[in-house]
């Protein structure tokens, strides 16, 4: 069989599951704020107008009629996706994602189908402060009827859009903006990657990670000094979707290492992390040779300044201090180490 | 016109709610009641001037929307009672009354909320080109939400077609529109949109299925979306199947003048000067009595949803 891979970005890899999936279903079209302009979403959206404007438009500010605009043209049997550069103004449409989007399956008895897709960009960019980088999987994944999905790889990034937007259900979408440059290899041709399946990123014996969206690209860069430093391999478990969690390689891994990290790219409080531990703890109680430690941002709003920046958001130094912790281990001399390698690629101004 | 049937469908919503009022007391019916009763000439005329493949959406209020448009009884006893055989198999009551399968498409229980959700049917309708048009019902509290101005905005824009319909009966609960409202009228302001806008307060169903044939007519030659702004009069509480005059908010008096042009009594009245016998009526009405008594009573027997449907419909296959 030809294998059509390349290296791409994460960007392309969006773009490329958009353009095969509008082509190959004419019901399918992409709304939202600035989509058509110049800028087209990172890029993400470019190359539409070849479906015309009724399958391809802009939008008044108006995210929450949008959103319910969104569903009706879903229970009449077109599958809209929806993109918001900022999940921070998908707040404004909480009360039709909520009391709408999320209800009409069950309301109607099955009767109606919402096969809506909701991209939304997340987390750190360029000094983004406390109103344009949430995450907010959390909130979304504690919503009966939604499914929320979380890429880290340009690879899942593709096969999970396409399984988003051909899945009968409203699916969320979070991209985090510092994963849009992000390379990998992702084939040519289409395919998808199943809703709720956990991968695992990294396989090893000692420590397990749980990792979502950004994290994992930071669990990647610590398991690898953890494997060099200390001769410990990491078990990094990318699970993709939120909702609904595939929690079965998770709590084999943990079986196996009796050690378990969450990173969680979000607020610990309430967190996904806490969903996590619980799952972990109530499964593998008795596995466990340490408690389960979770890894996520402290209870506060997201600074600008870079050192404050800094400071909030945990990172791969972060993860290999606390499996030093967890495993009894010296701390490692980390100078002359590269970390932030993406971020120093990432500049503004947005 | 079909004068009968259009009369039987008022007389079947009355009759039906009526019929609440008697046996809600039992607490069988365990569901907030947002009654219909005033409105039925609203609800039913417009309903009969739509085609019958044109997709309607509505409140938490919507007895009538939905026995107006699906005319099945058997289903909404049944969903009251909260019974399996219940139009959502008895899972979300009298606030959620809806059969896409007769598109009676969906209502909501916050306010204003099927209004944008109507415009993106209306959106797929025309994307679709199946000459569908969709009519939204909400109240005029909904008019203070943001999203009805974002709907009314974007299906103008967009040249949509949607017929808004806004059942004024003046209170959004128990405030009355002095309370809410800064503006001088909602036709000034709704007339400054790509739409065409009307107003009315008859309480005659045949008035207003001429209006909504017309409105209808106006739609198609322009593409734009239609609004209608119509007044009725909520005989009964805010949610509940008592009369609340006691209260002070509002008078027995205001009601007694609604009373004398009750929407059943005129089109009664309009049936005969019509020469349409008597006793044809009578027959239509003793036979939606006999049916409706054997819904109810259906309704009561019937089973339950069973546990293991607590999980069932969530997620869309």
């Amino acid at each position: 069989m030809y294998m059509a891979h390349r290296i791409i970005t994460f960007e392309k890899a969006i773009n490329e599951a958009i353009i095969s999936e509008m082509k190959r279903d004419k019901r399918v079209f992409l709304f939202g704020l600035d989509v058509t302009d110049h800028k087209r979403i990172f890029g993400s959206t470019q190359g539409l107008e070849i479906f015309g404007n009724e399958r391809f438009f802009g939008t008044p500010l108006s995210e929450d009629a949008m959103t319910g605009v969104a569903l009706g043209a879903a229970i009449n049997g077109l599958r809209p996706i929806y993109v918001h550069i900022r999940v921070d103004f998908l707040l404004l449409a909480m009360n039709q994602l909520v009391n709408m989007v999320a209800t009409a399956s069950y309301g109607s008895a099955g009767k109606l189908k919402a096969p809506i897709v909701i991209r939304a960009v997340i987390g750190r960019g360029w000094g983004q402060g406390f109103q344009h980088s949430k995450s907010l999987q959390s909130v979304f994944a504690h919503i009966p009827g939604l499914k929320v999905v979380m890429p880290s790889r340009p690879h899942d990034a593709k096969g999970l859009l396409i399984s988003a937007i051909r899945d009968n259900n409203p699916v969320i979408f979070l991209e985090h903006r510092w994963l849009y440059w992000t390379e990998g290899d992702v084939p040519l041709f289409s395919y998808t990657v199943p809703l709720g399946k956990s991968h695992i990123l990294r396989a090893g014996r000692d420590v397990t990670i749980v990792a979502t969206s950004w994290m994992n690209v930071e669990a990647s860069k610590a398991a690898e000094i953890l494997s060099e430093k200390h001769g410990v391999e990491a078990e990094i478990i990318d699970v993709r979707t939120i909702y609904p969690l595939d929690e079965v390689p998770i709590m084999k891994s943990v079986t196996k290492t009796g050690q378990c990290i969450v990173a969680d790219y979000d607020w610990e409080f309430c967190g996904f992390s806490a969903e996590v531990a619980a799952r972990v703890a109530e499964k593998c109680f008795n596995r466990l040779k340490s408690p389960v430690k979770r890894i996520a941002f402290p209870h506060v709003l997201t600074p600008t300044t870079r050192p404050l920046e800094n400071a909030f958001y945990p990172n791969a130094i972060t993860i290999i201090r606390e499996v030093e912790k967890k495993l009894g281990l010296r701390r490692a001399d980390l100078r002359g180490e590269n970390f932030y390698s993406w971020e120093n690629r990432f500049k503004g101004p947005f | 016109m079909r004068l009968l049937e259009i009369y039987k469908k008022l007389y079947l919503i009355r009759r039906s709610e009526e019929l609440i009022v008697k046996h809600y007391k039992e607490n069988e019916m365990k569901t907030p009641m947002h009654m219909s009763m005033g409105e039925e000439a609203i609800v039913v005329g417009v309903v009969a001037a739509l085609a019958k493949k044109n997709q309607v959406f509505g409140t938490y209020r919507s007895h009538g929307l939905y026995l107006a448009k699906t005319g099945d009884a058997d289903k909404f006893f049944a969903e009251l009672y909260g019974k399996v055989t219940g139009s959502a198999r008895g899972k979300v009551g009298s606030m959620h009354l809806s059969d896409s399968s007769k598109d009676m498409m969906f209502t909501s229980a916050v306010v204003g909320t099927t209004i944008p959700v109507a415009v993106g049917a209306a959106l797929a309708n025309k994307f679709l080109k199946n000459q569908k048009v969709v009519a939204a019902f909400f109240g005029d509290g909904a008019i203070n939400e943001g999203v009805f101005w974002e709907s009314l905005n974007f299906a103008c824009l967009k040249k949509l077609p949607i017929l808004f319909v806004c059942e004024d009966n003046n209170l959004a609960i128990h405030s009355p529109v002095g309370e809410r409202v800064g503006f001088k009228s909602l036709g000034a302001v709704v007339s400054q949109f790509y739409c065409h806008f009307e107003a009315s307060d008859t309480t005659d169903v045949f008035e207003i299925y001429k209006k909504t044939s017309e409105m209808l007519k106006k739609m198609k030659q322009t593409g734009r979306p239609g609004f209608f702004h119509l007044k009725y009069y909520r005989y009964l509480e805010h949610v509940g199947t008592d009369e609340d005059f006691h209260f002070g908010y509002r008078s027995r008096r205001e009601f007694l003048k609604w009373k004398r042009v009750d929407p059943l009594l005129i089109a009664r009245k309009y049936l005969l000067s019509a020469r349409v016998k008597e006793s044809d009526i009578i027959a239509l009405e003793n036979n939606v009595d006999r049916i409706l008594t054997q819904s109810l009573n259906k309704a009561q027997e019937a089973s339950y949803p069973t546990e293991a449907e607590l999980f069932t419909d969530v997620y869309g296959s």
